[in-house]
C-alpha cells in the first residue's frame, strides 16, 4: 500500500477516533465527502500505479486500451466485496430462511434477572421481547431489555485483549495468570481479591466458593453503584438476619409508596407495573381501583399515576414514614412532634386507608431510601397483616447479600495498605463510580496486578494491567436469580462477536486447567445441582422455558425483632441531629443549602448503558431531555437562585463540587437537588463520551443516596440541553382527559363528551369501506407509567435511526412513537399525565389529501402507509398533521456505513434513507406475517395474535392493538367503553388510535369530589 | 387626460424615441454595469454552492423541523411568485383596461416576472427531501403508471406555476419582436445583427404583421388575465386547505392576490427609480408612472390591511380556541416581534402615500417599496412560521429559525435575478420602444392606432 493511501487512511481513523455521538455520525458523512478519502475509496490501486507512462507508443497504446476494453466489464464490480454463497448442503431442519426464531434468554441489571426472549434472524439477533413465562417480565420488558440489541452490536465494545494498553490475547493471559497464581497460593491467597456486582447466578456462586477453597484467604467484594444497600441493611435490622422483600399488587388496595419508582426502576418493576395495572384499570361492570400514596423525595414516573402525591426533601421522608408508623400503631412507636398540617393529614388518611384494608395494603420502601425506612416499612406492614398476602418474605435471592459500600470500603484499605496483590475487577467500572470519599483509583494503583473484565474499554480499564473483553449478555452462557428467586437461564444468541469471555470464563482461568467454557461449567454445576438422572430433560427444558420451572422461593415467615421499630426512629432523631448541627456549624446563607438526591440516570443507568445511542436519545420519562443530565431543581427553588433551564450552577457537597446545567422540574421538592449519575464518562465509546455531567464525585459513602447538606450556586454560562417536548401545559385543550373513578360512575361518557365530535357523514372525498380488517390502537392511560419501553421497543423494531443531540435540538428525533408528558395545576406540585403517542391512522387523514405523489396513502384496513421510494419529502404531510406524528430523513440519519450495526437490524422492515418521510405504521410486517400465517392454515387472523412492537413492550399493558371490525375483540371493545375517546376528534380526522381517559382513585377524605 | 401630465416628456419624436431606447442597448457598457452584474454573480456563485452543498447533504442544512416543516424555503417561494404578479397585471390587465401609461413600465416589469418565477422555481425543489424526483410531481406517463396526487395543493401548484412560467415567458418574447426588428436593424455589429435577426423571426413591420401581431397579443393578455388572480389563489391553497390553524382560512386566496399585486408594484418601483436615473430614462418612465404605481400600491396595501384584520377579527368571531390561540401566540408569542415588523412595513408605513408630496418623490418611494418588499416577505414567514410552530398538540411544539444557508440561498437567489436583470437591461431594450412609439403626441395626431 503506497504511503498515500496509507496516510489518508491513517487521517481518516484519526479524525474519527477524536469524535464521539453525534459528531461521529456526522463526522462519517463529512469523511465521505472528503475528496482525499473519496479517492481511497473510489480508486482500485493506490495513487500512481494507474498512471501513464511517458513515450507511449502505438503499439502499448494498442494493447492497453484492448486490455482495458476487457477489463471494463470487470472493473465495475471491484467494489464488491468477495462474497461466496453457498447453499446449506444439509438444510437444518428448524431454520426456515427469512422466518425469525426465538429464543429464551435472560439479562440482568443489578445482578437480577429478567427473562427475555430474542428474535434472531438466520443467527443474528435482532429484538427482544419479553418471556411471557418468566415472572419477571411476564412477556414485557424495561427499556435496557430493549436496548439490549444495540448494545450487542455496538462497534465501540471492546474488542482486544489488552496488556498494558498493548494488543494481547487471551492465551498470553491464561499462560500469565497460571504462571502468577503459585505465588499467590503459598498464603491462602491472601492477597487476591475480586470485585463483582451483586450475583445472584448460582452457578458464579458455585465457582467463587471454588475459589475460595483453593484460596481461602481470598476476598470476594460486591459492589455497585446502584444497589439495594438500604433494603439489604433494613432487612437485618428489622429480622437480624438478611430477608428479601417482594410484593403482590395484584391482592392490593390501598399502596402506599416511600420514595419508591417501583413501576419504573428495579428488579421487579416490569412485573409489579402488571399487577398494578391490573389492578387498576377499569371497565364497565369492573369499577375497582388500587388507590396509590407517594411520599417521594424526587418526582418519579410512578408517582404519576398516585392518587396523592407528597413531594418532600429526602432527609423528610423518614419522619413521614416514622408518622405513618405511629399511626398505623407500630409499637413502641410515637408520632413525632411538628409535622406540618398538611403533611400530617396526607399521613393521617393514607393510615386509616391501610387500616381499613389491612391485610391488602402494600407499604413499599424505595430501593434506594435508607434502612430506618426499611425497618419501619416491615413494622407497618406486619402490624398491618399484609405479610403473606400482598408482602411476601423470602430467603435472600443474591449469592451472598453484604453491605457494598462496607465491602467496597474495607477493599480500598486494604489495598492501601498493601494487602491486595492482585485484584480482579469483573464487569465493574469503579473508578468512574466508586464513592467519591474512597479515592478508589489511589488505591488501586497500588495493587500489583489489576485485571478487568469489562463490555467495554472504561475508566477502569485505564488504570488495569489487563483489559479482557467481556462476552455480551448475549454472547455468553450464565445463570441468574429474578427477584423471586426463579433461577433463569441465559444462553447465547451469537458467539462472541469480539472474542468476548463470560465472567464464568474469566474465573475458570483462575479455577481450571485448561479454562473451561462457559456451557460446559453451567452444565456442569446444574448436573450436580439437580443431582438427577434424566437431567438432560430438565437442561433442555430450562432451556427452552428460559428458566427453572419450580425455582422459585416460596414466602417464609421471619420473625421482625421488637425494638426494630424503636430503634429505627431513634436513629432517625439522631441523623437529624447530626443535620442540625452540620447545618449550623457548616455557615453560609441558607438559602443555598439543599439536599441533594442521588438517583441513577432513568435512561443510561450507572452509565454503563452511556454508549446506547438508543438509550441517549430516550427522553427521560419526566424532564423529556435526551443525551444529557441536568441539576433538577423545584421551580420555587429556581426563582431563588435565580436560573433558568438550562443555566450552570455549581453544586457543592462535603468539600467536593461539580458543575451543571438546572433544569426546573415541575414537583420536585423545594430544597432539594436531584442529579443522576451515570453521565460524563470520560473513557467510553464514541456515542456517550462528553455527554452530560459526572455527578459521581459528589457521592459518598456515607451519602450514597441523599446528602443532607449540599450548596448550590449560579455559575456563569449554559449548556444547551436537548429536549423532545419543551411545552408542558395542555393550553386549556383536552389532550389528556382525566377523572375520578366517582365522576365515571356518575357520568360515564364524561371523557366523550369533553369536546363535540363531527358528524360520521361529513366529507368532502368519499369515504373508504373497510370490508376486511380495520386495524386499531386502544390505549389506556390510566395505567400509563411513561416508562417509555414502548418507545425503545419501536425503535428496535422499526430500525429507527439515532441522529444525536445536535438534531434533537433541532426538532429532529426520528421516534415513531412518543409519550407526551403534561403538568396540570399548581407547578409546586402539579400532577402529571402521560399520554403515548404514535401515528393515528386516521380513516380520513389530513396527510393523504396533500401528498403531491401519494406516497402516503389509505390501506384498505384503514392504515395510512408510507410508501418510503415514492417520498419526494416536501414535508406537506407533516406540516398538516394535527398529531405531529411524522417524522423525516432531514439528513442520511440511518447508520449504512458501520457493517455490524446492520446485523441488528430487523429485515422486514426498510431502512430509510435521507429525505423521505417515515411515521408509525402500526408494524405493518407483523400484520403481515400473521396475515401470510393465517392463510397458510386457511384460517382468520385470531384476535391477539398480532401484538405491535409497543404493545408487546407495554408493562401494564396499557397497548391494545386489534381489528376493529371484529365486535368481539379485545380492542373493539376497548372501544365500546364510555371512557374511550379520540384524540383531536373535532378535526374529524377518526383516529384509529383512542385513548382511554385516565382515571383517578384519590380518597374522597383528602380531595372532596368537586360537584 | 388634459389636468394629467403627459406620459413622455414633450419634444420626442418616433426617431428620437427609438435612438434614446436602442442606444442603451447598441451604445457601450458603462463601466457601473460591469461592478453591478460582477456583485450578482459573485452572488450566483453563492447561490451555485449553497445548492451544491445543499444537494450533497440533504435538506438538514436548513432549519426546517419537525413541526416547522416549511421555513425559509416555502417563504422565498411565495415571496418570488409574489413578486411576480406585477408585471403580468401591467402588461396583461392594463392592456386590455387600456392604461396606456403601462408602455414605459411593462417590458421590464415582465422580464421581472420572468426572474422572479425562475427564482420562485427554484425554492419548492430544493425544499424536498429528495430534489432528484422532483419530476414525479409532473404528471408525465410513468411505465408504472403512478400519477401524481391530484387532491394535493402542490400539484395545482405544479400546473399554476408552470403554466404562469410558459405565458409570461411567450408574452414577453412576442412583446419583444418588433423592438428586436428595430435592434436588428440599428445594430452594426454583425453577430448582434444575427442574433436579433434570428429572435425577429422575420419581422418586416408590414401592415399585416401588425395587424396579427395585435390580435396575437390581445389574446395572449386575454389568456394571462386569469393568471393574475389564479396563481396566487393557487399558492394561497397550500395553505388554505391545510387544517393548521392559521393556515386554514378562506380569506386566504383574495388577500394573496392583492398582497402579490402590492409586492409586485413594490419591486417594479424598486427596480424602475434607479433604473431611470441610471440610464436617464425620466422622460418616460416619468413621475406620473411612479405616482399611478404608488396609488396602486395603496389601494393593494389596503386590501391586505383588511385581510390581516379579518383573520384577527374571525379568529375572535369564530369562537375557535385554537385559531385564537394561534392568533394570540401571532401577536404576543415568541415571533411577535416578525409580526408587529409586517404590519409595521405593510399597513402602517404605505399609509404615507396618502400625501400627495410622498407619491411625487422617488426617493420616498424607494425607500416605502423597500419596505413593502421586507414587509411582505415576513408577512409570508409569520404565516408560515407562527401557525406551524404551534399547533394542536402543545407536546409538539418546537420553534424555528433558518440557518446560513437558508440565508444564501435566499441572496443567492436574489443574486440570480439581479444577475439576469442586468443581462437583460444590458441586451434587450428595457423599455418598449414601438409601444412609446404609440403613446407619442404624433401618433395621436395621426389618429394612428387606437
Amino acid at each position: 500500500m503506497s504511503h498515500e493511501k496509507a496516510n489518508s487512511l491513517e487521517s481518516a481513523r484519526a479524525r474519527l477516533a477524536g469524535t464521539r455521538g453525534r459528531e461521529f455520525w456526522r463526522s462519517l458523512e463529512e469523511l465521505a465527502g472528503d475528496p482525499s478519502f473519496q479517492e481511497v475509496l473510489e480508486r482500485e490501486f493506490p495513487a500512481g500505479a494507474s498512471e501513464w507512462g511517458e513515450g507511449l507508443d502505438r503499439r502499448r497504446f494498442l494493447q492497453l486500451a484492448a486490455a482495458s476494453l476487457a477489463f471494463a466489464g470487470l472493473s465495475a464490480c471491484t467494489r464488491q466485496p468477495l462474497e461466496s454463497i453457498v447453499p446449506y448442503v444439509r438444510q437444518p431442519e428448524e431454520i426456515v430462511p427469512g422466518r425469525p426464531r426465538l429464543f429464551a434468554t435472560a439479562m440482568t441489571l443489578g445482578g437480577y434477572a429478567s427473562g427475555l426472549l430474542v428474535e434472531s434472524h438466520e443467527g443474528r439477533p435482532t429484538k427482544i421481547e419479553g418471556n411471557p413465562e418468566h415472572p419477571a417480565t411476564q412477556g414485557a420488558t424495561d427499556v435496557f431489555a430493549q436496548a439490549l440489541i444495540l448494545g450487542l452490536y455496538d462497534p465501540d465494545r471492546s474488542q482486544l485483549v489488552l496488556e498494558a494498553g498493548e494488543i494481547s490475547t487471551w492465551a498470553r493471559f491464561i499462560a500469565r495468570m497460571s504462571a502468577a497464581l503459585p505465588a499467590l497460593q503459598a498464603n491462602g491467597g491472601a492477597g487476591i481479591r475480586i470485585l463483582t456486582g451483586t450475583v445472584t447466578s448460582p452457578t458464579l456462586g458455585e465457582q467463587i466458593r471454588a475459589l475460595r477453597t483453593r484460596f481461602p484467604k481470598m476476598g470476594w467484594v460486591q459492589y455497585e453503584p446502584v444497589s439495594r444497600d438500604g433494603a439489604r441493611l433494613g432487612a437485618r435490622l428489622a429480622f437480624g438476619v438478611p430477608v428479601e422483600t417482594r410484593y403482590d399488587f395484584a391482592k392490593a388496595d390501598v399502596v402506599v409508596s416511600l420514595d419508591a419508582d417501583f413501576l419504573v426502576e428495579g428488579p421487579a418493576s416490569v412485573r409489579y407495573a402488571r399487577n398494578f395495572a391490573a389492578n387498576r384499570r377499569v371497565r364497565v361492570g369492573h369499577e375497582r381501583m388500587i388507590r396509590l400514596y407517594a411520599v417521594e423525595s424526587t418526582p418519579t414516573a410512578t408517582a404519576s399515576l398516585a392518587d396523592h402525591r407528597l413531594g418532600v426533601p429526602p432527609s423528610e421522608v423518614p419522619f413521614l414514614v416514622w408518622a405513618l408508623a405511629a399511626e398505623i400503631g407500630v409499637t413502641g412507636v410515637e408520632l413525632p412532634k411538628a409535622l406540618p398540617e398538611e403533611r400530617a393529614r396526607f399521613i393521617r388518611e393514607a393510615a386509616a386507608d391501610l387500616q381499613r384494608n389491612s391485610g391488602h395494603g402494600i407499604v413499599i420502601p424505595g430501593d434506594y431510601a435508607p434502612a430506618e425506612v426499611h425497618v419501619l416499612a416491615h413494622a407497618i406492614n406486619e402490624r398491618l397483616g399484609n405479610v403473606g398476602t400482598t408482602v411476601l418474605r423470602t430467603d435472600p435471592v443474591e449469592v451472598e447479600p453484604v453491605d457494598q459500600v462496607a465491602s467496597l470500603s474495607t477493599l480500598v484499605d486494604d489495598m492501601r495498605a498493601g494487602r491486595v496483590d492482585l485484584l480482579a475487577i469483573v464487569g465493574e467500572n469503579p473508578v468512574f463510580d466508586a464513592p467519591a470519599d474512597l479515592e478508589f483509583k489511589e488505591a488501586l494503583l497500588k495493587v500489583p496486578l489489576r485485571l478487568h473484565l469489562a463490555l467495554e474499554e472504561d475508566e477502569t480499564s485505564q488504570y488495569c494491567h489487563w483489559h479482557l473483553p467481556e462476552a455480551h449478555p448475549l454472547e455468553a452462557w450464565s445463570d441468574a436469580r429474578a427477584y423471586d428467586g426463579t433461577v433463569t437461564v441465559m444462553q447465547p444468541l451469537i458467539e462472541p462477536l469480539y472474542g468476548g469471555r463470560s465472567a464464568h470464563e474469566f474465573l475458570s482461568v483462575f479455577l481450571d486447567d485448561p479454562p473451561r467454557r462457559g456451557l460446559e461449567i453451567l452444565r456442569e454445576h446444574w448436573r450436580l445441582m439437580a443431582g438427577r438422572e434424566d437431567f438432560e430433560t430438565l437442561w433442555r427444558q430450562s432451556l427452552h422455558d428460559g428458566f427453572v420451572v419450580g425455582s422459585v422461593f416460596g414466602p417464609r415467615k421471619f420473625a421482625l425483632r421488637k425494638p426494630a421499630a424503636a430503634e429505627a426512629v431513634s436513629a432517625i432523631r439522631a441523623a437529624a441531629r447530626d443535620a442540625t448541627a452540620a447545618a449550623a456549624t457548616a455557615g453560609g446563607a441558607p438559602t443555598d443549602r439543599f439536599e441533594i438526591v442521588f438517583r441513577p440516570d432513568p435512561t443510561i443507568h450507572d452509565g454503563r448503558f452511556a454508549n446506547n445511542g438508543w438509550l441517549q436519545e430516550l427522553p427521560k420519562p419526566l424532564s423529556k431531555m435526551t443525551w444529557d443530565n441536568a441539576a433538577y431543581l423545584a421551580p420555587a427553588a429556581a426563582r431563588r437562585l435565580g436560573v433558568a433551564s438550562g443555566d450552570l450552577v455549581a453544586i457543592e457537597a462535603g468539600g467536593r463540587a461539580i458543575e451543571a446545567p438546572a433544569w426546573i422540574l415541575p414537583g420536585h421538592p423545594d430544597g432539594a437537588v436531584t442529579v443522576h449519575f451515570g453521565y460524563g464518562r470520560t473513557a467510553c465509546g464514541r456515542v456517550g463520551k462528553g455527554t452530560g455531567f459526572d455527578a459521581y464525585p459528589l457521592r459518598s459513602s456515607a451519602a450514597m443516596w441523599s446528602h443532607p447538606g449540599g450548596t448550590i450556586f449560579k455559575i456563569p454560562g449554559r449548556r444547551d440541553l436537548a429536549c423532545t417536548q419543551e411545552h408542558f401545559a395542555m393550553e386549556g385543550r383536552d389532550l389528556v382527559r382525566v377523572g375520578t373513578i366517582a365522576r365515571f360512575q356518575k357520568d360515564p361518557e364524561f371523557a366523550r363528551k369533553m369536546e363535540e365530535a363531527p358528524g360520521r357523514d361529513l366529507n368532502l372525498y368519499p369515504g373508504f369501506n373497510y370490508e376486511g380488517h380495520a386495524w386499531g390502537v386502544s390505549i389506556d392511560l390510566s395505567v400509563c407509567t411513561g416508562c417509555n419501553a414502548c418507545v425503545v421497543a419501536c425503535v428496535a423494531e422499526n430500525n429507527i435511526p439515532v441522529v444525536g443531540k445536535d438534531q434533537v435540538r433541532r426538532g429532529r428525533e426520528m421516534h415513531w412513537l412518543r409519550v407526551d408528558r403534561y403538568y396540570e395545576g399548581d407547578s409546586e406540585s402539579p400532577d402529571a399525565h402521560m399520554q403515548p403517542v404514535m401515528c393515528m391512522q386516521c380513516e380520513q387523514a389530513p396527510c393523504e389529501v396533500v401528498c403531491p405523489v401519494g406516497a402516503t396513502s389509505h390501506s384498505s384496513e384503514g392504515l395510512n402507509d408510507m410508501v418510503y421510494n415514492r417520498c419526494v419529502g416536501t414535508r406537506y404531510c407533516s406540516n398538516n398533521c394535527p398529531y405531529k406524528v411524522r417524522r423525516f430523513n432531514f439528513l442520511q440519519y440511518s447508520d449504512e456505513k458501520t457493517p455490524v450495526l446492520k446485523l441488528g437490524r430487523n429485515p422486514d422492515v426498510t431502512v430509510r434513507s435521507r429525505g423521505v418521510m417515515e411515521k408509525c405504521t402500526y408494524c405493518v410486517q407483523r400484520i403481515n406475517a400473521a396475515r401470510i400465517a393465517a392463510e397458510k392454515e386457511d384460517r382468520p387472523i385470531r384476535d391477539g395474535e398480532i401484538k405491535t412492537a409497543c404493545q408487546q413492550a407495554c408493562p401494564t399493558q396499557a397497548i391494545v392493538f386489534g381489528d376493529i371490525n371484529d365486535a368481539q375483540s379485545r380492542v373493539a371493545r376497548l372501544k365500546a367503553e364510555p371512557a374511550n375517546y379520540g384524540l383531536m376528534e373535532h378535526l374529524n380526522t377518526r383516529p384509529r388510535t383512542t385513548y382511554l381517559a385516565k382515571l383517578r382513585n384519590p380518597n374522597p377524605d383528602l380531595e372532596p369530589e368537586k360537584t | 387626460m388634459k389636468d394629467k401630465p403627459p406620459l413622455i416628456a414633450p419634444g420626442y419624436t418616433s426617431a428620437t424615441v427609438t435612438d434614446k431606447i436602442s442606444a442603451v442597448v447598441l451604445r457601450g457598457t458603462p463601466r457601473w454595469w460591469f461592478a453591478a452584474f460582477g456583485a450578482a454573480f459573485l452572488l450566483v456563485m453563492l447561490f451555485l454552492f449553497t445548492l451544491g452543498h445543499l444537494f450533497l447533504k440533504g435538506v438538514g442544512i436548513y432549519g426546517v423541523n419537525i413541526p416547522v416543516g416549511w421555513g425559509w424555503d416555502i417563504t422565498n417561494f411565495v415571496w418570488w411568485i409574489g413578486i411576480g404578479h406585477a408585471g403580468t397585471l401591467i402588461s396583461a390587465i392594463l392592456l386590455l383596461l387600456r392604461q396606456e401609461w403601462r408602455n414605459s413600465i411593462n417590458r421590464f416589469a415582465e422580464a421581472m416576472t420572468l426572474f422572479a418565477v425562475a427564482c420562485a422555481g427554484v425554492f419548492p425543489v430544493v425544499h424536498l427531501g429528495r430534489p432528484w424526483v422532483m419530476y414525479w410531481l409532473f404528471p408525465y406517463p410513468s411505465t408504472m403508471g403512478v400519477w401524481p396526487q391530484f387532491r394535493s395543493p402542490l400539484v395545482w401548484d405544479v400546473f399554476a406555476v408552470s403554466t404562469y412560467a410558459t405565458i409570461s415567458l411567450l408574452f414577453w418574447f412576442v412583446g419583444l419582436i418588433p423592438d428586436l426588428a428595430t435592434l436588428r436593424d440599428r445594430s452594426r455589429n454583425r453577430f448582434a445583427r444575427i442574433v436579433y435577426g434570428m429572435l425577429a423571426m422575420g419581422w418586416r413591420g408590414s401592415a399585416r404583421h401588425w395587424h396579427n401581431y395585435e390580435s396575437a397579443y390581445l389574446m395572449l393578455a386575454g389568456l394571462a388575465t386569469p393568471l393574475v388572480v389564479s396563481v396566487h389563489s393557487v399558492v394561497s391553497f397550500d395553505f388554505a386547505v391545510g387544517i393548521i390553524p392559521g393556515w386554514h382560512s378562506t380569506i386566504f386566496p383574495p388577500y394573496f392576490v392583492a398582497g402579490a399585486i402590492f409586492s409586485g408594484f413594490a419591486m417594479v418601483l424598486t427596480l424602475a427609480i434607479p433604473l431611470r436615473a441610471l440610464f436617464g430614462l425620466e422622460d418616460f418612465i416619468t413621475d406620473r408612472h411612479l405616482q399611478n404605481m404608488a396609488k396602486v400600491m395603496l389601494a393593494t396595501g389596503l386590501i391586505v390591511g383588511y385581510g390581516y384584520f379579518i383573520e384577527i377579527f374571525m379568529a375572535w368571531y369564530g369562537d375557535n380556541k385554537y385559531d385564537m390561540y394561534m392568533t394570540v401566540n401571532r401577536m404576543l408569542g415568541p415571533y411577535a416581534f416578525q409580526f408587529w415588523s409586517l404590519i409595521a412595513c405593510n399597513v402602517v408605513v404605505p399609509q404615507l402615500l396618502w400625501i400627495k408630496r410622498a407619491r411625487r418623490s422617488p426617493a420616498f418611494l424607494f425607500v416605502i417599496a423597500i419596505v413593502v418588499n421586507i414587509g411582505m416577505w415576513l408577512e409570508r414567514y409569520v404565516i408560515i412560521v407562527t401557525s406551524l410552530h404551534r399547533d394542536f398538540l402543545p407536546s409538539s411544539w418546537g420553534m424555528y429559525s433558518g440557518t446560513i444557508w437558508d440565508y444564501s440561498t435566499f441572496i443567492g437567489t436574489i443574486g440570480v435575478f439581479l444577475a439576469l436583470m442586468f443581462l437583460f437591461i444590458r441586451f434587450l431594450p428595457m423599455i418598449s420602444i414601438f409601444e412609446m412609439r404609440a403613446i407619442l403626441p404624433e401618433a395621436k395626431v395621426e389618429g394612428g392606432k387606437e
